[in-house]
């Protein structure tokens, strides 16, 4: 609790002149080394950036296009030729995994970094404000927490058959945030009640600043972490969906189709399913090891909240 | 009990009447350190004996060991923590024994009561049954109807009334008090011969720690027990121990007799530790004694003595080996000092080893108060919220009461003490100021300028005259931004020119004695002490008028609050401000204030003249209060009478008809029916008290009363 | 009263959240091609009057539609299914094989979850808790979809390695079979296993993690450290202090959960045959029955405010503060 004082005689006297943002540089950096200090996040990032690596030069270094199709090889196993074997059409069972493994990466990431930042807006105007505002914007979050968010997803599907991924990623995003916003809603209610936002509104800070200044930055660990939690659950719920065919649809694949497509000859031909999703578990489990690594680290409090 | 208790439990059985009861020789614990980290080294040779019925005191800042030494001797501390050195509860050892032996010692030979009566009790069982099982726990053959008997017996006997009714009610039923006198029973439950009591009356009321010394001083009597009384509350040990040890870095720094700590102190740190204190007993304002610099960290001690690098007798060999506790004076006195002969010879005391800040004189002193400017004025104001009910299914009680028609004014440099228990609506108060809103009743009127008839602009520049220090160093500065950025928000809000901010930015920091180099840090690289004159620096940026502060030394431990409180007094006279200081701790409201305002449930029962009131008050609640806390002078304090109250605070849903305090009251059961009729029926206001210049009561039958 | 008014908001956001669902399957699904489709196509008149006798002529206005659908719900006729049956017969048919599923997966999951959880803080860093982290650690990283193909596709293995049907993985019991009661009873047992073994594993490895994260909290807490000051062990202790205070948040962490296990319902329902709502919706989304389609919706919502109503319950019930006096 004390930084002794010996410890702050250390530091050196103020930066160079010029410019009245004195600002500290290595404060992110400091962030960044608590980061890398877990084995788990070191793991997972390790693993994350492994499988995106392997998944966007594997397509280049692969003797197959995504579109080729062997006429000579069906569903034939793994061998020099086919280093993951082929499917029912001839397709280069490697080659496409990688390009699904693409899609489920950037879906992943891109609905969640859309529902973080919608939950994180939501949530702390409905806890900063209260009364009215919180009362409405709570009602649409329960309203839409009583329909799970897959099955409007699927009545969707129809509609969204030739409109690409990006609008798929979208709606993924608009079901998925209203969990984390009640999250949010609630530690702004206590950060609130802090004596620095206290002092900031004491000082005439207009609401919406202390928001973004003192409310969403301090609860930078939360977002954090959530956003990862959100990631996989973002993976997963694509796969689910795709293994239905209400998801990513072809041309486009991912790994969900991909299972789906290799679920119906496991037994048979193993390779069309064991690949596909051998490596959709590890890639879950990488972001899952990054999560939960980085709530140890930035979050040592908060232990509590949910997977 | 059972066959496996091979010591006899029994007081007297087995041992010699004068041997100790509980032996604890060179207690060590260590927290090995997670990862990378350094090893804390919590607690480092601590030994005492305590014999029968005594009572020990241990005393120490935050850190200082003195928890962790009694929760090792309970085998009470986390498996990971290592503990050596030697733990003898009647000449057995307990170092060592397995969770199975040990659990058959603690709560029967060995108790303890915790500090914080909030978080001890498990939420979701009856205090009842909770303390039925204290007894079960040791008398399995006992029917259960037997150990619900023996529960609402202890709950008597610790002075909780209808017993019977509230042994079925929940631990968040209680207040804070009723849960510490459950605490209380509970260690008491199996007559013990030792009772471990960790600060059992820092989280409480003043009134409401004299109950509880009280209760614990009847625990005492029931059971004989020896009490191990641990506290950073000078005042509370002077009264109630006989021996004390004081801590500082993990290690006994000095112990003896009351009389010896107290009069006859030869360990530097101690003697600072009493010269930090601001005096209730204490007319003159004289600076109080800082000690400079923090503690040091557990994990990374330097070489020598651990209090070195603050101390002002510092020698040469002090920074090469520790010293050890060896005897000074009388026989039963040690001390950890080098220096410590050489103190006893020239008889020093803490105004001479440590040097005492000057304080510049207030230029406007000699202007009477009539002839300086208002401003602040509260007049008739009021605040009232729904108490709402239930977490599932939430609904609307009952109305709060928590400011209920008050009234004052703050001139030019002078400062009003707002005074109370929690509850009693003093932080509610200046939440209203403080918003600047319309309250529901009544005017609140800052410099000429009344709240809620401004408009935005008006309400904007208003906020540069007033600015408000907190309690709480850890959470009001925002940890994720450097100092340069917290100091500047005001600044920047109300748009002072950029080029200017960096210097002025840096004239604050050396303003509350600060270094400009701290401005590129965080929050968090700072001590307690040091973030709150952080606090200040960012109210004092705009140059405000009237400086609010919300107890604003309450959470630092005294060595660091003499040097914010130093600091205020400089300030004030420095800059010519005005304060209006909110606090509970009655002493540093006489140390700084000039005038002072007693509230009670919502209302002001006594106002006026700082010294008038101190020195003779007239309300009885005030009398109380006054009277209820314990004076750091061993002498003074056995010679006193406390006042105790009956009760807890009433409910502010649902306060008593006519004087609020007369439930209460001591001077109410004195009076006769016809007298008791008034204060039933009628609620009284302040009036002036005939021949005194500054000093109102509201209290029918008000009666000067010198207490100190 | 304010159960009474509970109860009605839950109405209110059922109805919203059914509505919604109908008017999101009208608009997207369309049932017109259904006909156009067939082989030989049937003449335009008869469309028009077979989608105007379901009510799913898209020629209507949509208000219109909707509100013949909601007056026929008002009465408790969910409308007719694509086929011309009443909706209300396949929902009484089918809500039974998704309850059991739900009812059964859930409490196996949860109180397996739970107790293995809060196991593990206790043993903290110890080998059984680092086994069982681990195995929920895995598992979460699993969606539900793949558990179910898994563990179908391991039985299919195991089935022909042994020559024996030791595990059922399709269907919900065998068609056509005459075994007396107690055959059909070991059937249908049999037939059970699987589905309700991956729902249960979905369930454990979130609850496990979850209670364990609680436990957790409480272990350093001061009411455990008093308990063991009056004198229990630390076992007893956490059993009996901990572990109840630890089971309050859980309470509540099982509404968040619920639609993510209806999810997973659906998923099994499909991939093991069993005809139970969630697979009647995927194959209705498919077959542009949007009355059906409607219908589970309106079911689905009804199991989440059940749930949410229950978990109230559930936490009013182990938590004294909260209780209303």
């Amino acid at each position: 609790m004390s930084m002794s004082a010996e410890r702050a005689a250390v530091v050196t006297g103020p930066g160079p002149e010029g410019g009245d943002e004195t600002r500290v540089p290595g404060r992110w950096s400091a962030v960044g080394r608590q980061m890398l200090r877990t084995r788990r996040v070191v793991l997972g990032i390790g693993l994350i950036a492994g499988l995106a690596a392997v998944s966007w030069i594997g397509p280049l270094v692969s003797p197959w296009e995504f579109g080729d199709r062997d006429f000579a090889a069906f569903l034939q196993p793994p061998s020099p030729d086919h280093w993951f074997g082929t499917d029912n059409t001839g397709r280069d069972i490697f080659t496409i995994t990688m390009v699904g493994m693409q899609k489920s990466l950037i879906i992943g990431l891109l609905a969640a970094v859309i529902t973080t930042v919608l939950a994180a807006i939501v949530g702390s105007f409905a806890g900063y404000f209260l009364g009215a505002t919180d009362k409405v914007l709570m009602w649409i979050t329960d309203l839409a927490l009583v329909l799970p968010s897959f099955l409007i997803l699927a009545i969707l599907y129809p509609a969204l058959r030739g409109q690409g991924w990006l609008i798929f990623v979208l709606l993924l995003a608009a079901f998925a945030w209203m969990v984390t916003a009640k999250m949010v809603r609630g530690m702004t209610i206590s950060l609130k009640e802090r004596e620095y936002v206290l002092a900031a509104r004491y000082m005439g800070v207009p609401a919406w600043k202390i928001i973004f200044r003192h409310i969403i930055p301090n609860m930078s660990s939360l977002l954090i972490v959530d956003a990862t939690i959100n990631v996989s659950s973002a993976i997963i719920a694509e796969t689910s969906l795709s293994y239905f065919g209400f998801g990513v649809q072809a041309p486009d694949v991912s790994l969900g189709s991909l299972i789906a497509l290799g679920a119906r000859q496991a037994v048979t031909h193993p390779w069309t399913f064991v690949f596909c999703t051998g490596l959709l578990v590890i890639l879950v489990l990488a972001v899952n090891l990054v999560g939960d690594g980085l709530r140890d680290a930035l979050d040592p409090q908060s232990k509590s909240r949910r997977i | 009990m059972t066959s496996t208790e091979t010591q006899p439990a029994g007081p007297d059985a087995g041992s010699a009447p004068d041997a100790p009861v509980l032996e604890v020789t060179d207690l060590h614990v260590t927290f090995p350190a997670a990862g990378q980290g350094r090893d804390v080294h919590a607690v480092r040779g601590v030994s005492y004996q305590l014999r029968r019925g005594e009572i020990l005191g241990i005393v120490g800042e935050s850190g200082s060991g003195k928890s962790v030494s009694s929760l090792a001797a309970m085998g009470l501390l986390p498996e990971y923590a290592e503990v050596t050195g030697s733990v003898r509860l009647h000449g057995r050892e307990l170092l060592g024994l397995d969770d199975r032996q040990l659990a058959k010692v603690r709560g029967r030979t060995i108790s303890m009561v915790f500090q914080d009566p909030l978080s001890a009790l498990t939420p979701v069982y009856t205090v009842g049954d909770q303390l039925a099982e204290a007894v079960r726990v040791h008398n399995p053959d006992l029917p259960k109807a037997q150990a619900a008997a023996r529960a609402v017996e202890l709950l008597r006997l610790v002075g909780i009334p209808n017993a019977e009714q509230r042994y079925r009610a929940f631990p968040h039923e209680f207040s804070g008090g009723m849960r510490q006198r459950v605490m209380i029973a509970m260690a008491m439950a199996n007559d013990p011969d030792v009772i471990i009591c960790d600060e059992p009356t820092t989280a409480l009321d003043v009134t409401i720690q004299a109950q509880i010394l009280e209760v614990l001083k009847t625990a005492q009597r029931e059971t004989g027990a020896a009490i191990v009384m641990i506290t950073h509350d000078l005042g509370v040990v002077a009264g109630f121990v006989d021996r004390v040890l004081v801590m500082y870095a993990g290690r006994p720094v000095e112990l003896g007799t009351v009389d010896d700590v107290y009069y006859r102190t030869r360990m530097p740190y101690t003697m600072g530790l009493l010269g930090s204190v601001p005096r209730l007993d204490f007319q003159d304002k004289a600076p109080l004694v800082p000690i400079k610099g923090t503690p040091p960290s557990l994990s990374d001690l330097p070489p020598g003595c651990p209090f070195a690098p603050r101390c002002p007798l510092v020698r040469e060999e002090c920074t090469t080996g520790e010293p050890p506790l060896v005897r000074v004076g009388a026989e039963t006195h040690q001390a950890a000092c080098v220096r410590a002969a050489e103190i006893e010879a020239n008889e020093w005391t803490a105004a001479d080893i440590y040097p005492v800040p000057e304080i510049p004189e207030d230029a406007a002193a000699g202007t009477p108060r009539e002839d300086r400017e208002v401003v602040l004025e509260v007049d008739d104001l009021i605040k009232h919220h729904p108490l709402m009910k239930g977490a599932v299914f939430k609904r609307r009680v009952g109305t709060v009461y928590a400011v209920d028609g008050i009234s004052f004014d703050i001139r030019e440099r002078e400062t009003l003490g707002l005074v109370g228990e929690s509850g009693c609506g003093k932080s509610t108060t200046l939440m209203e100021i403080l918003s600047l809103n319309a309250p529901q009743r009544g005017r609140v009127v800052v410099l000429g300028r009344e709240s809620g008839r401004l408009g935005w602009r008006d309400r904007f520049a208003v906020r540069r005259e007033v600015q408000v220090v907190f309690q709480d160093p850890m959470s009001s500065l925002d940890p994720r931004m450097p100092v340069f950025d917290i100091i500047a928000e005001p600044l920047r809000t109300h748009g002072h020119p950029r080029e200017a901010l960096r210097s002025r930015v840096h004239e604050l920091l050396r303003l509350v004695g600060l270094e400009p180099a701290h401005a590129t840090r965080y929050p968090a690289e700072f001590s307690g002490g040091q973030r709150q004159r952080i606090g200040i620096a960012r109210a004092l940026a705009l140059e405000p008028r009237l400086l609010v502060l919300d107890e604003p030394v309450s959470a630092l431990d005294v060595s660091i609050q003499a040097g914010v409180i130093n600091l205020l007094d400089e300030l004030k006279a420095r800059l010519g401000l005005s304060y209006l200081f909110v606090a509970h701790d009655l002493s540093v409201i006489r140390h700084l204030a000039d005038r002072v305002a007693v509230m009670y449930l919502g209302r002001i029962v006594e106002i006026g003249d700082v010294d008038a009131i101190y020195g003779a008050p007239a309300h009885p609640y005030t009398q109380a209060l006054l009277s209820a806390i314990p004076i750091p002078d061993p002498e003074k304090e056995r010679s006193r009478t406390h006042i105790v109250l009956e009760g807890d605070l009433p409910n502010p849903a649902n306060p008593p008809s006519g004087c609020r305090f007369r439930t209460r009251c001591q001077k109410f059961r004195q009076l006769g029916d016809d007298e008791r009729q008034r204060c039933l029926d009628e609620e009284p206001a302040v009036i002036p008290l005939a021949g005194a210049a500054d000093h109102g009561a509201a209290c029918h039958y008000a009666e000067e009363r010198e207490l100190l | 009263m304010f159960l009474a008014r509970r109860l009605l908001n839950y109405v209110v956001l059922i109805f919203l959240a059914s509505s919604f669902a109908y008017l999101l399957a009208a608009t997207t699904l369309d049932p017109r091609s259904n006909y156009e489709q067939l082989d030989p196509r049937p003449s335009q008149e008869s469309i028009e009057a077979r989608l105007d006798e379901l009510n799913l002529n898209d020629s209507t206005p949509l208000a219109e539609r909707y509100v013949t659908w909601v007056g026929g719900v008002a009465t408790g006729d969910f409308g007719l299914t694509i086929q011309g049956r009443s909706v209300n017969e396949e929902i009484a048919r089918k809500a039974g094989v998704t309850l059991r599923l739900i009812v059964v997966g859930t409490v196996i999951g949860c109180t397996v979850g739970v107790a293995i959880g809060a196991y593990a803080a206790v043993r903290q860093y110890r080998s059984f808790d680092r086994v069982s982290t681990g195995a929920a650690f895995l598992v979460l990283a699993i969606p539900t979809v793949v558990i179910a193909v898994s563990l179908q596709v391991s039985a299919v293995a195991i089935n022909q390695a042994a020559g024996v049907q030791i595990f059922q993985y399709g269907g919900e019991y065998t068609a056509g079979l005459d075994a007396g009661f107690w055959g059909t009873l070991g059937d249908r047992l049999q037939h059970m296993v699987l589905p309700t073994l991956t729902l249960a594993i979905a369930q454990f490895a979130a609850f496990s993690r979850y209670q364990r994260n609680m436990m957790l909290d409480v272990l350093g807490a001061d009411f455990v450290r008093t308990a063991m000051a009056k004198g229990l062990t630390r076992r007893a202790a956490l059993l009996k202090h901990a572990l109840r205070t630890a089971l309050i948040p859980t309470v509540t962490y099982f509404t968040f959960t619920f639609g993510i296990l209806l999810a997973g319902t659906t998923f099994t329902e499909k991939i093991y045959g069993w005809n139970g709502m969630g697979a009647w919706v995927v194959d209705s989304i498919f077959t542009n029955d949007v009355h059906a389609v409607a219908a589970v919706s309106c079911f689905m919502a009804v199991c989440v405010m059940a749930a949410s109503f229950l978990s109230d319950l559930l936490y009013a019930w182990l938590d004294p503060r909260v209780r209303v006096s």
